[in-house]
């Protein structure tokens, strides 16, 4: 019996063993990357991959804050987070020379404020957060925030709203003419008050189930990311995605390779592997967003292609979100929780 | 402790003479890593000074503590005052867990009275009964009960179908989902300890209180509840004390429009700003406050029982 024990164990690692030649831990949103390309990387460089998710950009910061850096070897924090990463010395740079598709990346996506140059990340997709509305629940003019901030008597009682801060309160600072992290008393109070006043209109406050309320329908408008609202409508949803004319945030996602990597060549492999345009269009055909990848057309989906939330009309205003100094975001924070006590 | 049992084996005795204190130390070691440390840990951090986005600088403050009751104004500047947003957040989900474990208790009880008297032959199989739904995981539990109670759920579309209302009831989103939801996850661990009182307690106490003329109200009050009251203390500590800290229904029930104990927390490590130290005071206070109420119940238990 010990033997049989003995050899099947020794068996079990050698087969481990000759699974793969190394390993790969991504830390990922939830939801945002299809298993088969996944899977596909794992084939092409016989590399075991190892997917945990977070479901803000705070959140990542927190895990990796907490102990995580050095476990994980590539993270996909959005644009002010990549900065606030690399301030913190969470970020590994590389050199193009290090990955081959380095210039598939659009040019527009390669000195961006966030990382000049592209010494740490990579565009990994971009879109906008507004929100969407069902448009079986109100006909009425889809163009202003005041939907969601000052709504009309249909949709009270009938709104999501993103249950993470920063989207949240910049897009009320947006409504109302605020700038971002603003430290003028009277904005703020003005902020408070209209969040304050809205509230008794909003449903609920959800992230990961900003899709799902829209489909089941216990929505009839809720704040969401473009491509989840492209997907929501997909499932069913009858729900139009609203360019506000005060303005909406736009994001960029990034793969970024962190400090300590315990497997650095890999996770340079899997970015290289993220810039083939066939492979960054599987990415934009399953989230639904827009690739800063250079020749991905060709591979897209024409409804993906075509979808309303990623060709937002000419005159779309977006704004990034700004990572605010700490004494100005502990007063954003103060609005936040004085929101939810 | 290993003492010499009464007129039993004085052989045995002589062997674990002595090594009672060796024999303790895998539950000390248990309790030390797995309890004490944490807390002290956290005992700690609640008393450092917070670091900007996460993460603790090594200088000793009583700031997350006078954060938690001091309230001096949006901007800090102004006299402090009582500040009532956290304590209001501690009150509300005090108040959610003991509506909880009312309602559990009160669904509990008869549940476990019924099933102690049934023959012992089929006593099994309802508290197997009882037990099958707790196989699924809780969060998928929360979840279904939230497709049921949504507007366009089967309780909706059952009651619109009898004609009983004509609109769809708003059941999710609010504190009556939130209550459904705790008291759906907690009422077994309000079941089996009354159970097991209930299974102990001697009938023939209540045929006596009926022999001296007792009625049926009286007898519950005076007979049967002092005799099962340790399986419905148990009962109410096993649900009161995680309602306490949970999140899954106040989130996916309740829509999350509020803070409870739990999210607040959570907010201070998953949060914008990130106030670790705030986070582990507040996670203190809770500590402090559930052992409070537990000694005071520890300590009158004592009394009663001379």
């Amino acid at each position: 019996m010990k033997t049989l024990l003995t050899t099947s164990a020794l068996a079990l690692t050698l087969a481990t063993a000759a699974a793969a030649e190394g390993e790969l831990k991504i830390y990922h949103w939830f939801e945002y990357i299809p298993q088969e390309l996944l899977d596909k990387f794992a084939e092409e460089y016989d590399v075991t991959v190892t997917m945990d998710t977070f479901d803000s950009n705070e959140a990542l910061l927190a895990t990796l804050k907490a102990g995580k850096l050095g476990e994980y070897d590539v993270a996909v924090p959005g644009d002010y987070m990549v900065k606030i990463m690399a301030d913190e010395g969470m970020l590994d740079t590389f050199t193009p020379d290090e990955m081959p598709n380095f210039d598939n990346i659009e040019d527009q996506w390669v000195d961006v404020e966030f990382d000049p140059g592209r010494k740490s990340t990579i565009p990994y997709q971009w879109g906008s957060t507004s929100f969407s509305v069902n448009t079986e629940a109100y006909d009425g003019p889809l163009d202003s925030l005041s939907l969601i901030f000052e709504p009309p008597e249909e949709l009270k009682g009938k709104i999501n709203v993103l249950d993470t801060s920063g989207e949240t309160l910049t897009l009320a600072s947006l409504y109302a003419g605020i700038p971002q992290c603003t430290s003028d008393r009277e904005q703020l109070k003005a902020l408070n008050a209209l969040v304050q006043g809205a509230k008794p209109a909003w449903a609920s406050f959800g992230s990961d189930v900003a899709k799902d309320v829209l489909v089941s329908g216990d929505a009839a408008a809720g704040m969401i990311w473009s491509g989840f609202s492209a997907k929501a409508r997909a499932e069913g949803a009858p729900i139009e995605y609203v360019f506000p004319k005060e303005g909406m945030i736009v994001w960029m996602d990034n793969v970024a390779l962190l400090k300590d990597a315990p497997n650095r060549d890999n996770a340079l492999k899997f970015m290289n592997f993220l810039l083939e345009p066939e492979n960054a269009a599987a990415v934009t055909n399953y989230a639904q967003y827009t690739a800063g990848v250079e020749g991905v057309a060709e591979f897209l989906e024409p409804e993906v292609a075509n979808s309303p939330e990623s060709n937002p009309p000419a005159d779309a205003k977006g704004v990034f979100v700004q990572a605010c100094p700490e004494e100005v975001q502990v007063l954003y924070d103060a609005i936040w929780t004085n929101l939810k006590k | 402790m290993a003492g010499a049992a009464p007129g039993g084996g004085a052989s045995r005795s002589e062997v674990y003479r002595g090594s009672g204190p060796r024999l303790l130390l895998p539950a000390w070691i248990f309790i030390g890593v797995f309890l004490l440390l944490p807390v002290i840990l956290m005992a700690v951090y609640s008393f450092l000074t917070k670091e900007f986005r996460g993460g603790v600088i090594w200088e000793f403050t009583f700031a997350a503590y006078d954060q938690f009751f001091l309230n001096r104004g949006l901007f800090g500047d102004e006299p402090p005052t009582i500040e009532w947003t956290y304590l209001g957040i501690f009150w509300r989900s005090i108040w959610q867990a003991g509506l909880a474990t009312f309602f559990c208790l009160l669904i509990g009880f008869p549940t476990a009275w019924y099933v102690a008297t049934r023959p012992v032959s089929t006593r099994s199989v309802w508290l197997f009964l009882i037990t099958i739904p707790y196989w699924v995981n809780l969060l998928i539990r929360t979840v279904s009960m939230k497709f049921l109670l949504r507007d366009t759920g089967p309780l909706n579309e059952f009651l619109m179908w009898t004609g009983v209302i004509a609109e769809p009831l708003s059941l999710i989103n609010t504190n009556f989902a939130v209550q459904v939801g705790l008291f759906y996850s907690y009422l077994p661990f309000m079941v089996l300890p009354i159970y097991a009182a209930v299974e102990r307690y001697d009938f023939a106490l209540s045929e006596a209180a009926a022999d001296l003329y007792c009625d049926s109200w009286t007898t519950l009050r005076l007979v049967i509840l002092p005799a099962v009251k340790p399986g419905i203390v148990a009962g109410c500590i096993l649900v009161f004390v995680p309602s306490l800290g949970a999140f899954l229904a106040p989130d996916l029930l309740g829509g999350a429009k509020t803070f409870m104990i739990g999210s607040l927390i959570e907010e201070q490590f998953k949060g914008a700003a990130g106030n670790w130290p705030f986070g582990a005071a507040a996670a203190m206070i809770l500590l402090t406050v559930v052992m409070g109420v537990l000694l005071i119940h520890a300590r009158a238990q004592m009394r009663e029982d001379g």
